[in-house]
């Protein structure tokens, strides 16, 4: 609870609308003992008398009472009369609500259909309704308030029992033989009264401004008797020529239902502070540079990563997913990219055409260099130019990755038409086409199909396809086989290759599978906690692992065939990228580590051919 | 699509039926005798007792309901006392003023709150973002017949730009720009508190949305960023924004009446409230009743609208 209200407070606005509701709350509750005057002593003489008058701080109305006395007294009535709806309508709604979310079954449809009806209304026609029955006046007013309310407690409470009635500790109270009524009383009511008291927090001030609604209407707080709305009422006719008796009781109302509204929001925002954390929001179109240090010279590869930094900064920690990353393709090539979930590979990927969340995403340093030209320097729009249209992503799970409202052929002819000025009829056409390359049986009827209408393999497929819409040099494939079971994966990966050895495309493809890294790939990278461990040509890195790491990874990798082995996992977990020791990340790990490896930084040593980050390598190379 | 829209059509009759019942249980709600509540206790004992007769008060609950219900499914909504014509004809003449007024309001408010809405959340924690948000807090703040009588003030009183009431002038007007002219203010002033609500949700929906796969794959293609946010983005949250676009019509219908109440609007509300003033029941019953069902058709329409957009719903 305190920590709740910790979080409440930090909240400023929150916090500015508890002050406000406090200070006008304690004035309304001292109303009484206040030396105010009379607030329905008339004075015709004193009629409009302005603000700031002698006597008269707020000046006087059409019947010269003292605005100030009225404006207390009306604020003391309206937040009383609002209030005393909430309860009505709270109490009401949720004995309502307990009742059909418990027994359930008949009771509960019959119950439901009649609010899902008392919903079917305009708020405000059913009130109306009520008065219209009963009469005006303020307490019909608040009568008919409290009723329009009540569908709501009753099907927000309703919701929470449902889910309680089946817990255990209903059964047991049952079978201890307790009766509904105490059942109800002592084990659900406790349970939901927490949310009963939110529920009613977030309405009392709707509840206020609508019984202050009915009273301007006048079919609420009959004269001489006040309210903030009846006060506003009475003033209209005289708006134009004395407007400081409706602006008075206008802002006191203002000011009570802003600070509801802000404390609610604070309340709000406290309860779910995942909606505060900045960690879900990614708004922007490229990820945030703020390159620090040298930028790497380029070179002749077609695409190059150097020395690439990408962290995530979030609420003051920093978390170095890329902690100096690279690694090149040539045309035509395949490099394999291999590492534990969380090791970086995937933000290293993303961070080559600038798609890393943004925030928290940020790229600290180094260079990505496509044909030469460094990318992380660049700016949106030749970012954009060659996004999809040169450099090409394929992403794991196509059923998040693929917009569920669009036809997968729209899809597609967008990816075209974004690089390419052609007629949309052309680029549908080579929807059709490319989903063909990719093998979808009945191409034609397909591109017209939603996403959620294709199996799993098909998805995959025409995220495929999307990649090789405008034939990129270079397509980076993150996990596009996971997902997928064995038969289907092996046709995708031939399809890759096929493309590869037909287009020249190279490829970086990101796994944590040996087995597909070992069918595709020239060269395989291995990853540990945002670093490379070790690079190498594929058959030499399987065949005779340096680090101990790789060594252990491939270990892990059960043999078919290979007999009732007992698998070699692990010890440990990856160090958390917040916290990276000064020395080897895998040192805690690892069975060989000695002191030098624990306290200073280890040396990617080799050339790009083959390389290693070990002080005692399992093989020298 | 046609058979979802009549089996929606369909599932609207029991609804129907269940304002009715409620409205009539309310409306029998009226302590002592209802002939004597709507004519006044001054009202002659043959007149009363022709009441009785005439709205079959001398009958049992049930067969009453009945009667009352064919009568209006025949358009006989009972005779108004107070204004002495046929309910009907006079809550036909009042809808049509209050539609004007409402369905401007909604349209304003849905377009510039979603609007304010994808912007806030496209520039998230900036510049832009920070105005909307106090704009919008200050929005959903002040009650609308505030709102109103301060821009009467302003706008009508001090400045001269707009009239201060009414739907036309009294000389020489009625024709459009006389009607908008008339229209800018109230129907600013009702849209305001549905902005904000419309806007504060489109932007966590807009919010929910970027963070969305398909959004990084949209930009991974290459599609400009005016695209990916006012096509791909917005397309994924209207879907959660259209439901809340019905829920907000209600609310614009029901501020219609106070704002009909500050600018002298001739619409459906200020004739409710007249008419309860007068006790003038049969009015009521008639108009809320008659709303009411437009209003449940009106959300079938923000069903089907939702069913076009969303393939995923089984139509």
């Amino acid at each position: 609870m305190t920590a709740f209200l910790k979080l409440l407070f930090r909240n400023r606005l929150a916090a500015l609308g508890a002050v406000v509701l406090s200070v006008i709350l304690i004035l309304v509750l001292l109303t009484p003992v206040l030396p105010l005057q009379n607030p329905d002593i008339t004075a015709t003489a004193d009629r409009f008398q302005k603000p700031f008058t002698e006597g008269h701080l707020l000046g006087t109305d059409h019947l010269g009472r003292d605005l100030l006395s009225r404006l207390l007294h009306g604020t003391r009535l309206s937040l009383a009369v609002g209030i005393a709806a909430a309860l009505i309508a709270a109490t009401i709604g949720s004995a309502i609500g307990i009742v059909a979310g418990y027994f359930g079954g008949r009771a509960d449809n019959i119950i439901m259909r009649g609010v899902d009806m008392l919903m079917a209304f305009p708020y405000i026609l059913l009130a109306l309704a009520i008065v219209a029955a009963l009469g005006p006046g303020l307490m019909n007013a608040l009568i008919a308030v409290a009723a329009v309310n009540v569908p709501f407690f009753a099907r927000n409470i309703r919701g929470i029992t449902v889910g309680l009635a089946g817990r255990e500790f209903i059964d047991a109270a049952r079978l201890a033989g307790m009766g509904h009524i105490r059942i109800i009383l002592t084990e659900l009511l406790p349970n939901v009264l927490p949310v009963i008291i939110i529920a009613m927090s977030t309405t009392v001030g709707w509840m206020i401004l609508e019984t202050a609604g009915l009273s301007f209407l006048g079919l609420g707080s009959q004269p001489p008797q006040a309210d903030l709305g009846s006060m506003l009422g009475e003033a209209r006719s005289a708006l134009i020529s004395h407007p400081h008796t409706s602006v008075v009781p206008g802002i006191m109302i203002f000011l009570i239902v802003m600070s509801i509204n802000l404390l609610g929001d604070g309340v709000r925002d406290a309860l779910d502070p995942r909606l505060r954390s900045g960690a879900l929001s990614r708004p922007r179109a490229m990820t945030l540079v703020e390159r620090k240090g040298e930028v790497p010279a380029p070179t002749d590869d077609l695409l190059a990563i150097q020395d690439l930094q990408t962290q995530f900064h979030v609420g003051g920690r920093v978390y170095r997913a890329v902690g100096g990353v690279s690694l090149s393709v040539k045309q035509g090539e395949c490099l394999g990219v291999i590492g534990e979930s969380g090791s970086g590979k995937s933000v290293t990927a993303l961070s080559v055409m600038g798609l890393v969340a943004s925030p928290p995403g940020v790229i600290t340093g180094g260079a990505v260099r496509f044909q030469g030209e460094d990318l992380i320097g660049a700016s949106y729009e030749s970012l954009r130019q060659k996004r999809g249209d040169r450099v090409a992503y394929i992403f794991q799970d196509p059923l998040s990755t693929l917009h569920p409202l669009y036809r997968v052929g729209r899809q597609l002819s967008e990816a075209i038409q974004s690089h390419h000025d052609i007629p949309k009829a052309d680029a549908q056409a080579r929807a059709v086409q490319l989903l063909r390359d990719v093998r979808i049986p009945n191409a034609e009827a397909r591109v017209d199909n939603y996403p959620h209408e294709l199996s799993g393999g098909m998805r995959q497929r025409v995220g495929i396809a999307m990649a090789l819409a405008n034939e990129p040099d270079v397509i980076i494939a993150d996990e596009p086989t996971t997902a997928l079971d064995v038969t289907v994966q092996a046709q995708i990966l031939s399809l890759l290759d096929d493309l590869r050895r037909e287009r020249g495309l190279a490829i970086i493809f990101i796994t944590h599978d040996f087995g597909v890294v070992a069918q595709l790939c020239d060269r395989i990278a291995v990853m540990y906690a945002g670093r490379i461990v070790e690079e190498g040509p594929t058959s030499s890195v399987l065949e005779a692992p340096a680090h101990p790491y790789t060594k252990r990874l491939i270990a892990c990798v059960p043999e078919l065939g290979g007999g009732q082995r007992e698998l070699a996992a692990i010890p440990g977990l990856p160090p958390l990228v917040d916290d990276l020791p000064p020395g080897c990340a895998f040192a805690p790990r690892c069975e060989k580590a000695q002191d030098t490896c624990r306290t200073s930084e280890v040396m990617l040593k080799g050339d790009t051919s083959r390389a290693v980050r070990c002080h005692y390598p399992e093989e020298a190379v | 699509m046609g058979g979802y829209i009549v089996k929606r059509l369909i599932s609207a009759v029991p609804v129907l039926l269940g304002i009715t019942i409620i409205v009539f249980l309310i409306m029998s709600l009226i302590p002592g005798d209802p002939a004597t509540a709507i004519l006044g206790s001054y009202a002659t004992p043959e007149n009363v007792e022709k009441l009785n007769r005439d709205l079959g008060l001398d009958k049992p609950v049930i067969t009453r309901y009945f009667i009352w219900i064919t009568n209006m499914l025949t358009g006989d909504f009972g005779r108004s006392y107070s204004l002495n014509r046929p309910v009907i004809d006079e809550v036909l003449e009042r809808f049509n003023a209050t539609l004007i007024l409402a369905g401007t309001a909604f349209v304003l408010c849905s377009v510039l709150g979603i609007l304010a809405g994808v912007i806030s959340a496209a520039r998230q924690y900036g510049v832009a973002d920070k105005i909307i948000t106090f704009v919008v807090l200050i929005g959903i703040s002040v009650p609308s017949f505030f709102l109103g009588m301060m821009m009467i003030l302003l706008f009508a009183v001090n400045l001269r730009w707009l009239p201060v009431s009414g739907m036309y002038a009294i000389y020489g007007g009625g024709d459009l720009p006389d009607l908008l002219r008339h229209l800018i203010m109230p129907a600013l002033a009702l849209a305001a508190v549905a902005t904000g609500v419309i806007a504060r949700l489109s932007r966590s929906a807009m919010l929910e949305v970027l963070r969305q796969d398909f959004i990084r794959t949209a930009r991974a293609k290459g599609v400009p960023e005016r695209r990916v946010i006012m096509g791909h983005a917005l397309r994924a949250a209207m879907v959660s924004i259209i439901p809340v676009l019905g829920i907000q019509a209600g609310f614009v219908l029901s501020g219609a009446v106070y704002i009909e109440i500050v600018f002298q609007w001739p619409g459906v509300g200020r004739m409710l409230v007249d008419a309860i003033l007068k006790r003038d029941l049969l009015l009521v019953q008639g108009g809320v009743v008659f709303v009411a069902a437009c209003y449940v058709l009106f959300n079938i329409a923000v069903d089907v609208a939702q069913s076009l957009l969303d393939p995923r719903i089984k139509t």
